[in-house]
Order: structure tokens, then sequence, then C-alpha cells
């Protein structure tokens, strides 16, 4: 036991004895591939942000004299079946997917992250509790949930919320739960328990700063997917309804338009995968420099 | 100006000249171990002792070729063929015939997905061409060999079944399976509790004896060379800076370093009124100071000290320190 | 008996194994980590707490510091103290851990850190909180830079000096260091132990110093208490459980120290392993290994028996055998 330390360190060649200043920014040392993420996702959150600003003409008015036109200088990506210009379609639907999105995956992470950090830390049949109910949501086929949740509600984002949040919360919450599991048992946790150090105030600095790398790195991902799941729904009309600009739906408008208008179903297609290419860069480029 | 002392080991078993261990990061290129020689001679036991980033434990692991991701060793090493004769060798390639190595952690060493009469006897198979069967006995007498109780029961059993102490000895048996006349031994004591690792250290000194084995002895704990090594080195920051002759060297220690280390453990049968520590810490090897590394540290240190080139150099096998001082420095025995 | 600290049958148990439902379900093993421990703490004294690995020093170390619960009594100043216990009494007894890789909390600088516990504590006022880091990290020979640095800066001979001054800065009466040395190398280990000791002076503090290396403790420790797989097998003062050990566990022990004088023979004054804490059998723990071991020794636990200048666990010792 005595010398761990010292022959693990030696055998990476890395020094034992670090230099005593202080350590340089972590922000230099991050990947390239994650600051073109962030690039490509900070465009996108730019564009939901000005949107209306930004589009050139209503996305839900619609102008059917001129409906199907072809991309020209006054319609960049052409109109849509009802006239309704593509671009100013997209720019919004930005807005909308890029909102929801982030809500469907905040709201699960903050709720499973309280659940599991309370499983973690406090033990017994608390943890008991809320990992026998995480267990049986997660054994329930979480589409169908949404499914029935959003006939019993009705479409919407706010449907798409909840049942974001009742079906994923359990990932975000086993995670934390590892996590704490890990480091309740630290020496520096044990210290400050010693040493009178009220729960709340472990929890708070002792034990999450040091467990929410993980979830982090989740989190960017888990945006994407939940971007990914509102567009599917949209797609098969559960999710954002019509007229609303949203990227599903606007995919599934220009189906059969495909040979003629492919621009219809393309264009939307080309933003989500844009968005889902820069939120993995970020994934990958935070991942590659918390496992250093 | 060098010494070159004669060789006073007439036909050395392994022979490390000039050794230098590399590791090239993207951003940075560190050599912790920087220009070792050693020579060891057939049926002895080198000590090689060091605290952590002297470079001791990736010294061994060059010379078997088992350096870590990033790591690339150069040097000139030898290893004595059947005739005695000193030839050159390519470590990688050299793992099984002749040399073996006897790891720290006997928890992570031991494949868990193997039986340990299995993993003993692979040995066997691999090195010596014996049949699973024939292996299978050779692996049941070497439990036998290194104190293993009731040997046949045990080789079936799994290694998380089995106590730090019989998993040192399976690891040891493991490293006898492929007759090495050398065993490179890491730390094999460092994690066991003290009345194992007196049993696993006099276990060692019976093997070597009984099979003209010579070991390279690697640890940070002085004086439990005290009680194997027939000769220690001592090195700092990537180079040996004393070899001798274990009971002179803790008579009559030669370099600051082995003096300041001699005199900070307590042992059980020394009495020290005060524990004499050494200020400041290793250099980092990122950062090598030229001249002597240890001057900063040095309750001994003069002018010319820190400028003063190393020259341990040619000087293996009778005493040498590479101190520039002529120091009289008090031992502990 | 009287003392700063005193211990009387302290035990811990803990289950172990159990079924789904975690206590709910099938019935566990029980593990005695810690079994039985007597003896008490003079202030200013030092004592030394020895044993290899599985022997319950560490339970030991926390069930005195609070972290686990435990049976038995244990009474700091004549008051019992039981496990949950007030932050006031928290105060009273701290503890330096051992493995400076995780005895820092890696997100916070040795000053927030420090500053936590002042506050929490109220040692000093808000605006004095400062001042009191400063002689705290001083107070442990470290530079006053080193306050706002991060811990992964810092060596490993570093972090114990702030883990140091971290148990310091409750001003506690009763420091614990839990082999607070081993994982350092040990030229470093020198530093950290002189410090201590001399701290211990300097505060007046009543140290239980842990470790598995007889040597350490000889040189820090006035009383030594032996431990073998939970229990107690001698108690006495350093020197003369040094010198003449009584129960065969702590000869064995001390035969196993390395020595710089070249003795390795083939005879090892020990033999086998200690059996799994979870299957032990009945009689004195250390009677399959004992070479001295007679029949009773295998039927029946030995009760600490006291002779005149200390205690041991041993039948050897009982009046019939003398």
């Amino acid at each position: 036991m005595t010398a761990n330390l010292v022959s693990t360190v030696e055998a990476t060649g890395a020094p034992t004895e670090p230099d005593l200043d202080v350590v340089r920014s972590r922000w230099k040392d991050m990947p390239t591939k994650f600051w073109i993420g962030t690039g490509i996702v900070g465009v996108y959150a730019l564009i939901a942000v000005f949107a209306y600003w930004l589009a050139p003409y209503d996305p839900v008015e619609p102008d059917v004299v001129n409906r199907l036109a072809s991309p020209s200088w006054s319609h960049l990506i052409g109109t849509d079946e009802l006239g309704r210009d593509v671009l100013s379609r997209l720019l919004v639907a930005t807005r909308i997917d890029l909102t929801v999105g982030f809500l469907g995956a905040f709201f699960p992470m903050v709720v499973g992250t309280a659940l599991g950090a309370m499983a973690g830390y406090f033990g017994k049949w608390v943890d008991v509790l809320i990992m026998r109910v995480a267990d049986i949501v997660q054994a329930f086929p979480a589409y169908i949930l949404i499914i029935a949740l959003v006939f019993a509600f009705g479409q919407g984002a706010g449907t798409i919320l909840i049942a974001f949040t009742i079906t994923v919360w359990v990932v975000y919450a086993r995670l934390i739960r590892d996590e704490i599991l890990r480091v309740r048992g630290l020496d520096y946790v044990q210290a400050a328990r010693a040493a009178g150090v009220p729960s709340w105030r472990i929890i708070g600095r002792h034990i999450l700063p040091n467990t929410i790398s993980q979830t982090v790195v989740y989190f960017t991902t888990d945006v994407l997917y939940a971007i990914l799941a509102i567009a599917s729904f949209s797609f098969i009309g559960l999710g954002i309804p019509l007229p609303a600009p949203e990227w599903g739906s606007m995919i599934e408008g220009g189906q059969e338009f495909l040979r003629d208008n492919w621009w219809l179903t393309v264009a939307p297609g080309v933003a989500l995968s844009i968005l889902g290419l820069g939120f993995m860069l970020i994934g990958d480029g935070l991942d590659d420099r918390l496992s250093e | 100006m060098t010494t070159k002392v004669d060789q006073t080991i007439s036909s050395p078993l392994l022979s490390v000249r000039d050794l230098h261990v590399t590791f090239r990061s993207k951003h940075t290129e560190v050599t912790p171990v920087d220009g070792v020689d050693l020579e060891v001679a057939p049926g002895e036991i080198l000590g090689l002792a060091g605290e952590s980033g002297s470079g001791k434990s990736l010294t061994l692991r060059a010379i078997l070729g088992l350096l870590p991701r990033g790591g690339s060793a150069k040097g000139d090493l030898r290893f004595a063929g059947d005739n005695g004769e000193l030839v050159p060798y390519d470590p990688a390639a050299v793992r099984g015939s002749g040399m073996s190595m006897v790891f720290q952690e006997p928890m992570t060493a031991l494949n868990p997905t193997m039986r340990v009469g299995d993993l003993i006897a692979l040995g066997a198979q691999i090195h010596q061409g014996m049949s699973k069967a024939d292996a299978m006995t050779e692996a049941v007498d070497l439990m036998r060999e290194v104190g293993i109780p009731v040997p046949e029961r045990r080789a079936r059993s799994w290694p998380h079944e089995l106590s730090g102490g019989l998993r040192q000895r399976v690891m040891i048996a493991t490293a006898l399976s492929t007759k090495p006349r050398l065993l490179l031994c890491d730390e094999p004591t460092t994690a066991l509790d003290v009345t194992v690792q007196r049993q696993i250290l006099s276990l060692l000194r019976r093997l070597a004896e009984e099979r003209q084995m010579s070991m390279i002895f690697v640890t940070h704990d002085l004086p439990v060379l005290a009680s194997i090594a027939d000769r220690i080195a001592v090195m700092y920051a990537g180079r040996v800076v004393e070899i001798n002759d274990s009971r002179e060297l803790f008579r009559r220690p030669k370099h600051p370093y082995t003096h300041a280390l001699m005199h900070s453990a307590p042992v059980i049968d020394v009495t020290e009124e005060r524990l004499v520590g050494i200020e400041g810490r290793p250099p980092d090897p990122r950062r090598f100071p030229v001249g002597c590394r240890f001057a900063d540290r040095c309750s001994f240190v003069a002018d010319g000290c820190e400028d003063a080139p190393y020259r341990l150099g040619e000087i293996v096998d009778s005493s040498g320190t590479a101190c520039v001082r002529e120091l009289d420095l008090k031992g502990v025995r | 008996m009287t003392g700063l600290l005193e211990l009387e049958n302290l035990s811990v148990r803990f289950n172990v194994g159990g079924s789904l439902f975690g206590r709910f379900g099938n019935s566990s093993t029980t593990l005695t980590a810690v079994d039985s421990v007597t003896f008490s703490a003079e202030p200013g004294r030092s004592i030394g707490i020895v044993g290899e690995s599985g022997c319950g020093k560490s339970t030991l170390a926390k069930a005195l510091i609070g972290l686990v619960s435990y049976e038995g009594v244990l009474r700091f100043d004549g008051a019992e103290l039981k496990a949950r216990r007030t932050k006031q009494l928290r105060r009273q007894i701290q503890m330096v851990f051992q493995d400076p890789g995780s005895s820092l909390n890696p997100a916070l600088t040795p000053r927030q850190t420090l500053s936590e516990l002042l506050k929490i504590h109220e040692m000093v006022p808000v605006d004095a909180i400062d001042d009191r880091c400063a002689e705290l990290i001083d107070l442990v020979e470290l530079p006053a830079r080193v306050l706002d640095v991060q811990p992964r800066s810092l060596s490993g001979g570093q972090r114990q000096r702030i883990g140091l001054a971290r148990a310091l800065a409750l001003e506690p009466s009763v420091l614990i260091a839990d082999e607070s040395v081993a994982a350092l190398d040990v030229s470093v280990q020198a530093s950290i132990l002189n410090l201590i000791s001399d701290l211990k002076e300097e505060l007046n503090l009543t140290l239980l110093f842990i470790s598995h290396d007889l040597a350490v403790i000889r040189h820090m420790a006035d009383e030594v208490v032996v431990m073998y797989l939970g229990g107690m097998v001698e108690h006495g003062s350093v020197a003369e459980v040094f010198d003449d050990p009584q129960h065969p566990y702590t000869q064995a022990l001390l035969a196993s120290a390395p020595r710089l004088k070249r003795d390795l023979t083939d005879e090892t004054p020990i033999i086998g392993e200690p059996p799994s804490p979870l299957d032990l059998p009945p009689g004195c723990r250390f009677a399959g290994r004992c070479p001295q071991a007679f029949d009773l020794c295998h039927t029946e636990r030995p009760p600490l028996y006291s002779h005149d200048h200390g205690s041991a666990a041993c039948f050897l010792l009982s009046d019939s055998n003398e």
C-alpha cells in the first residue's frame, strides 16, 4: 500500500512534484474540434435569438400564389406548398427546435441530477426507492409513453417537455449517483464530514463540483438527442403542431415534392445535420479533454 | 576528468551502458532515465534504490522492453549467452528467454480470468515448449517451491481468491516458469504487510541461491535492501549517484543523497533522535539542471557543485559515487 | 481509568452482503472490524496504534472521528461521545488522512478549504479568516502562496501539510494521524513526522498515531497498542513493548521489521497469512499462525491480561502459566 503512488507516477514518466505555479487556464487546452463545434452551435444560437429579425418573410402566413417556387433571389430556398418562404421557416424553426431541445435536455438533467444526488449521498432507503423507480421507468418503452402522453394532453412543446422529463431523468440520475458513490468515500469528503460540515454543503461544495463533468458532457449530446426526438415526433405528427415551422415537420411536408422541389426536404435535413455535427464535436472535444 | 575503472566482474550476466529512456508527447520530451550504467554478476542480487521520480522502475522496464506507451529506450544492453559471452539484445525480444519480472501490485498483475495454475503453466508451455500436462506438473512444482501450501488444490484457484502474499508467490512462480537467469523485481514487497514481506524476501533470497539466479531488486525502502542485496545502486533524478557493496554502503555512504536517505527513515534497530528529511523536491524531469542534480538540496554543497559534471559513467562494479567532493559521511552500521 | 480519551469495549460491526432490499431481506454476515478495544489516552500523550492490513486500525480511527457508528463507550474528557455528535464536539477530535491524492478537494483551493471550516465553526470573526489561514499555513511550514493554488499542483508532502493544517484549524485536543506518511517518499516522511512531533509539543495535543510501520511508531509514540484482526493484542509503553514483547504476534511483528543488520535467514518468524475477517475461527485470532499455541488457544479467546508494564491478550500470560 505504501508506495503505489510512487511507481504509478514514475511509470508515466511525469514529474512527481509539480510546479507551484497556478495551472494554466484549462480553456487553452481544448482541442480544435471543440471550438469548431462551439462555433457551429453558436451560430445556430444566434440565429435562434434573432430569427424573427433575420427572416425576410413571415414563416406562417401562406402565399398560395407563389407556392412551390424554385430558389431565386427573392426566395433563396424557394417556397413550400403553401407559398411560405423556406428560408424564413428554417430560421424560425431553428429557434423552436433549439429552445425545445435545450429545455428537453435541461429539465431531465435538473430532475435527474437532484434525485440521483440524493440517492447517491444519502443511500439506504432513499437510494433503494429512487433507483427502483428509475428501473421501472427505464423498463417502460419510452416512445410509447411519449405517444400516450401526446394523445392524452395533445401536441405541443409542453407535452414534449413533460414526456422527456419523465423518461430521461433516469440517465442523469444514474450518472451522478455513480460519480457520487465514487467520491463519497474519498478522504476530503470524509474530512468534511468529520469536521461537522453540514450535508447540503458537502453535496454542494465537495461532491457536485467533482462529479458534474460527466453530466455536462452527456448533456451536450442529450440536447442533440432531444432535438432529433422532437424532429422525429413532428415528422410523424406528434410533435410541434403545424403551422409552426419545425425541421421534422418540414422534412415531412416536403416528401411528396421530393422529385421537383427536393430542397424542401433537403434544406431542413441539412440544417439538422450540421447542428448535430456541431454538438457532437463539442461533446467529443469535452470528452477528450476531460479524460486526459 | 573521468576515471575508468577496470571491470572486476569478469563475466557479467547483464551489462547496461548509457541507458536513456525518453517519453515524447505532443509538446514535450522527457528523459527520466538519463545515462544509467549497471552490471549484474551471475548469482548476484543488485539492489536499485531511489524515491519517486528517480527513474528506477523505468530502468528495470527498459531492460525488459516493458516501457509504457510513448516511451523509448536507447543504450547498450547486453545479456550473456549460454557460453557466458555478452551479446547485445533487443529488449522487445528478450522476454521469456533468460529474464523475467516480478511486479509490485499482485492485485493487478495477475490475469483475473485465468486460474493460477494455468497462468504459471503458460510460461512453461510457451517458452519451454512443454505439453499442457507437463506444464501443469511443472506449475505445481513451482508453486510448492515458492511455498504455496497444498499446491495441487491451489492451482485451481482464481487470483481474486488468494491473499496478497499468495498472489505475490504466484507471480514469482510465473516468473520462474521460464527458468530465468535474471529476475527483475519491481517493488515486489511494497504492497504487502510487513510479516508477509519478510516471508517473500526470505523466499527470494533462497531462490536466488538455490537456482544461482541473479536479481535486480528495485525499491524505495533502503532497509529492505540491507537484508537482501549484495550490492546497492542508488538513483536520483535519472542517474545512479552511488554504487557499492551493501554492507559498505550502510557503513560509509559516499553520496550526500544516500546519506540523507539512510538517515530519514526510522529503522527498528537504529535510534535517531531526530529524523533527517531532505528539504525541497527532486528536480522536474522536464528541466533537469545542468551539473549536479542534487546540489540544490544537498547539505554539503560547496562552490563548484552546481557545475560539476556527472562522472559515475565509467564506474559500474566496484564502488562509485557521483559526488565530486570527498566527504566523510556517517553511515548507520 | 482517567484520561482525555477513553475507549471501553469499543467495537465496530458492519453488515456485509444482504439482499436486494438492503436490510430488509435475508440476513447477511456481520464483519467485526474492531472488537472490544479498551484503552485510555492521557492528555499530552502520544499513542501509537500498530497492525497490519485488516487489523481494524483505520476503522477505529473512523469511529473515533465519528464517521462510522460503533458500540461500546467512547468518552472524551469524562463525557460520553456518540458517533452522531454535535458540531462543537467534532472539533475536539480531528484527523490527518492517509492518501495525499484524495485528501484535498480538487475543486477548492487550500484557502477555501480552510476558510470553510473556520467559518462553519466560527473560529475567528469573518474579517480575520484570511489572517488565520495565513497563520495555519505558517504553522505547517508552508509559504503563504500555497493557499491560492490548485491542489493538483501540490506535491504529496505539501498536501499532507495542508491536511494537517485543516485538522488543526478547529483547534482539537486530540489529533489522529492515520498512516499520514505512508504514501510519501521517505525523505518527505521525515519532515512531516518531525512537524507532527513539533506541533504536538507546541499545541499540547494528544496524538493517536496509526501506522503499520513499527519503526515509525517507535519514533513517534510513548505508548503502543498492537492490533490484529480487529482486536487488541498488546498494550504498553513503547520502550517496554519493543524491548520485551509479550504477545507472540508482537514478537513476530518486531522480528519481521526490516533491519540494517543483515540477518535474513531462512527461518521466518511467522508463517501463513491471517484468516478472512468474515470467517474467524473460534478462540484466539492468532492461534492458527502462532508458534506457541496450545489447545486452549484454539477454543477460547484470551482476554487482556495485565502484567507489570502493560497488557497482552495471550493465555501465556494467565496466572496459571506464570
